[in-house]
């Protein structure tokens, strides 16, 4: 049984417009130590996916259906105050912006200690010595004089860095990072992304790691899911995945981005933009843009099929089962 | 207007530019609690030229001046010292009736295209102002032809001109404010970050545009971003800037290939690797230092792993080496140990 199981999740708005579907049948697991990255346009809901793991879903948003089981047991229909408890225990939250997830007010060491007395039975003393040894783990410079300052006195880097420190404050078993390191420079990229690395091979926390930049998954994901439109094209392990693209979302995901060392005069470059949810069209979704459409695809919604080591949601896919 | 390729002849000069911010705490404070007068030196002295038809990019980490160089060039910042030359004219020091007529051939695209669009105002106003300003087209026919043109230069419709800025998605909005950048016919184009905040696809189809456009508008770019892999596909010639000052500029596929200032290593050692080669980024050490407060001497020192008391003491000037302009005691003495060459296998 994997650490994190979410079967058929599904994710709706009432709107004035009728209701609509951010989240549609999205099935995906994490092992116990494993990075699973999320990847997709803006928009393609994975934001929403891994709120609502982590039960932070905003009204009028909620889970319409599907389940999400921590260890076997079932986390997506527990009463707030019990969903709460697990969010600080066993799993962390790291989101793109350091600063929400800061209070301004009070000083970094504070807002640990607090963290950790919340989540175990420590007096002060043992909470602030391992509010310091969190600061040190993740790579704070003189943790020591620093855990006295204030959010705004750090860097964004740093920020993110405390941040995490506070996700991992009661060691969780799972952390939802949301584009951790989106908002930060390359060079302080790479420190977050060995940090989150580092964490998981010591810890064996999972993490489902999502973002957009593909060159943050490659570097640290094991496996990934290409989300387009609410739903997963394609998930399987990271290599297969950004090396041999099966879908063709994928495929032209992959070709849009430059590469240093590649020398091209054109980027390749998928026509139009993906629908918004109030106009998904009829069949697959991505069949407006795909340059492999075929009729069926205009009709029917393909549904996720195994592949290889991982699943395709493509008719392609599926031509290829039948006759080869 | 003709295809044009690099030429020799720099459109734009910048010479010894600074520019130079007062952050003091209020004039009470100071004066009760004793506290200094603060100055920051976002840019601090710096010289480059930019040939007609090519992109010219900057590069650095978050802070170190890029969108100040940027600002400076468009006019929007004076300089505190130093001349900015726009074809042989020094338009540093110019009044803003001066600066107009070459306001109109130097445009700005901006990161957040919304921010910078009028949301009160339909696309083909927004698209228009400019060619009323600068009366490059006469007549409410003329001028919507020339906006209609203008559309679909940037793949855009003469519809999309009916709807307001909000009715667009990301990628849509920045071609509205290329459209509205062209409008004034400019050849030269400040882009500051213009596809940061775009998603990777979408990314692709406004670098593909704006390749196209400067080659059938002959337009010249300065370009920033701190996206490595963005430079190097759009880049002919790069500068890496640190802490207000350059320290490496050359054509971008040789200091890609054979980086040799230590701070530009240590930024293509950061860019992520889509091959999969299994290579380890080197986690970076320390951050951007305070710029209120910069190292003495070469301001990278307290990174560099070849620093010697000459570079905490002595402000390396750039010197040629090859194609490119180094800033560094360490080059100059022959003593940074060789690397592997990064735009190769990775
Ligand atoms: N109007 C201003 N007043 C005071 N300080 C400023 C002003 N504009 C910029 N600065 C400072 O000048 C330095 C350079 O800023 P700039 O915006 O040019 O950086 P940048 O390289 O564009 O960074 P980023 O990648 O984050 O956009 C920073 O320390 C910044 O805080
Ligand atoms: N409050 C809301 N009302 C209606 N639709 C929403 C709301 N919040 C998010 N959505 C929609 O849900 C979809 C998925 O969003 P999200 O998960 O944030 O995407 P991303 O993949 O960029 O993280 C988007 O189409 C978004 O517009
Ligand atoms: S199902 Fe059809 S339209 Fe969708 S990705 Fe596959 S080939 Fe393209
Ligand atoms: S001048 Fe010295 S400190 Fe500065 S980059 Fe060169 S070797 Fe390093
Ligand atoms: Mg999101
Ligand atoms: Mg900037």
């Amino acid at each position: 049984m994997a650490l994190l199981e979410v079967d058929q999740l599904r994710v709706e708005f009432l709107t004035r417009n009728g209701t609509l579907t951010a989240v549609d049948d999205v099935s995906l697991k994490i092992e116990e130590g494993e990075v699973l990255g999320v990847v997709g346009e803006s928009g393609a809901g994975k934001s929403m996916t891994g709120n609502a793991i982590i039960g932070l879903l905003e009204p009028p948003g909620r889970i319409a259906g599907g389940e999400i089981r921590l260890d076997g047991q079932r986390i997506d229909n527990l009463p707030y105050e019990k969903m709460r408890k697990i969010r600080g225990a066993e799993i962390g939250a790291i989101f793109q912006d350091p600063l929400t997830s800061l209070n301004p007010l009070y000083s970094v060491g504070q807002q640990l200690v607090e963290t950790i007395r919340t989540h175990s039975d420590v007096g002060l003393a043992a909470a602030r010595s391992r509010a310091l040894e969190l600061l040190n783990e993740v790579g704070i410079p003189a943790a020591s004089q620093r855990i006295d300052h204030f959010p705004h006195q750090f860097s964004g880097g740093m920020r993110q860095r405390v941040v995490i420190a506070l996700a991992l404050s009661a060691n969780p078993r799972l952390i939802i990072a949301d584009e951790p390191t989106t908002a930060l420079d390359v060079s302080i990229q790479a420190q977050i992304i060995a940090l989150l690395k580092r964490l998981c091979r010591d810890h064996g926390t999972a993490v489902m790691l999502v973002t957009h930049d593909m060159g943050v998954i490659a570097e640290t994901a094991d496996r990934v899911a290409v989300m387009y439109a609410g739903r997963i094209a394609e998930i399987g392990p990271v290599a297969d995945v950004i090396k041999h693209a099966k879908h063709p979302y994928t495929d032209g995901l992959m070709g849009s981005i430059p590469v240093v060392g590649q020398q091209t005069e054109r980027l390749a470059q998928i026509e139009g933009a993906m629908p918004r949810l109030t106009a998904i069209p009829d069949g697959c979704a991505f069949n407006p843009r795909c340059p492999k459409a075929f009729d069926k695809c205009r009709q029917t919604r393909p549904d996720p099929i195994a592949s290889g080591a991982g699943e395709v949601a493509c008719w392609l896919i599926e031509q290829e089962a039948h006759h080869g | 207007m003709a295809k044009q390729s690099p030429t020799a002849d720099p459109i734009l000069q910048v010479q010894n530019l600074s520019r130079v911010f007062d952050v003091s705490p209020p004039w009470l404070n100071r004066v009760i609690e004793g506290q200094p007068r603060q100055l920051l030196k976002a840019v601090d002295g710096i010289d480059f030229s930019v040939k007609s038809g090519e992109t010219f990019s900057l590069v650095g980490e978050s802070g170190c001046g890029k969108s100040t160089v940027a600002r400076l060039v468009v006019g929007l910042y004076g300089p505190s010292t130093g001349q900015i030359i726009f074809e042989g004219d020094d338009i540093g020091g110019l009044s803003r009736r001066e600066m107009a007529p070459i306001r109109r051939r130097i445009q700005m695209i901006f990161q957040d295209p919304y921010a910078s669009l009028n949301p009160r105002w339909r696309v083909k106003d927004i698209i228009a102002e400019p060619i009323r300003a600068f009366h490059l087209a006469h007549g409410g026919a003329a001028i919507t032809a020339r906006v209609t043109e203008l559309l679909e230069q940037v793949k855009l419709t003469a519809d999309d001109g009916q709807k307001y800025p909000h009715e667009f998605s990301g990628g849509q909005r920045q071609r509205i404010s290329i459209a509205r950048a062209l409008a004034s016919e400019p050849d030269f184009l400040v882009c500051d970050e213009p596809t940061s905040a775009l998603d990777v696809s979408v990314q692709a189809q406004i670098l593909n545009l704006m390749k196209n456009l400067q080659r059938e508008l002959g337009l010249t770019y300065l370009f920033i971003s701190h996206n490595l892999a963005v430079v190097y596909y759009i880049s002919d010639r790069l500068a890496v800037m640190y802490l207000g000052r350059l320290v490496e500029v050359g054509p971008a596929r040789d200091i890609f290939k054979n980086p040799q200032h230590p701070y530009t290593r240590m930024l293509l050692d950061t860019i992520p690797d889509l091959e999969m080669s299994g290579r380890e980024r080197l986690p970076v050490a320390g951050e951007v230092p305070n710029p209120i407060n910069p190292p003495s001497g070469c301001s990278f020192h307290p990174r560099c792993p070849f620093a010697n008391a000459r570079c905490r003491s002595e402000a390396p000037q750039p010197r040629m080496v090859g194609s490119t302009a180094i800033a560094c005691h360490g080059v100059e003495e022959n003593r940074i140990i060789e690397a592997a060459p990064v735009a190769n296998g990775r």
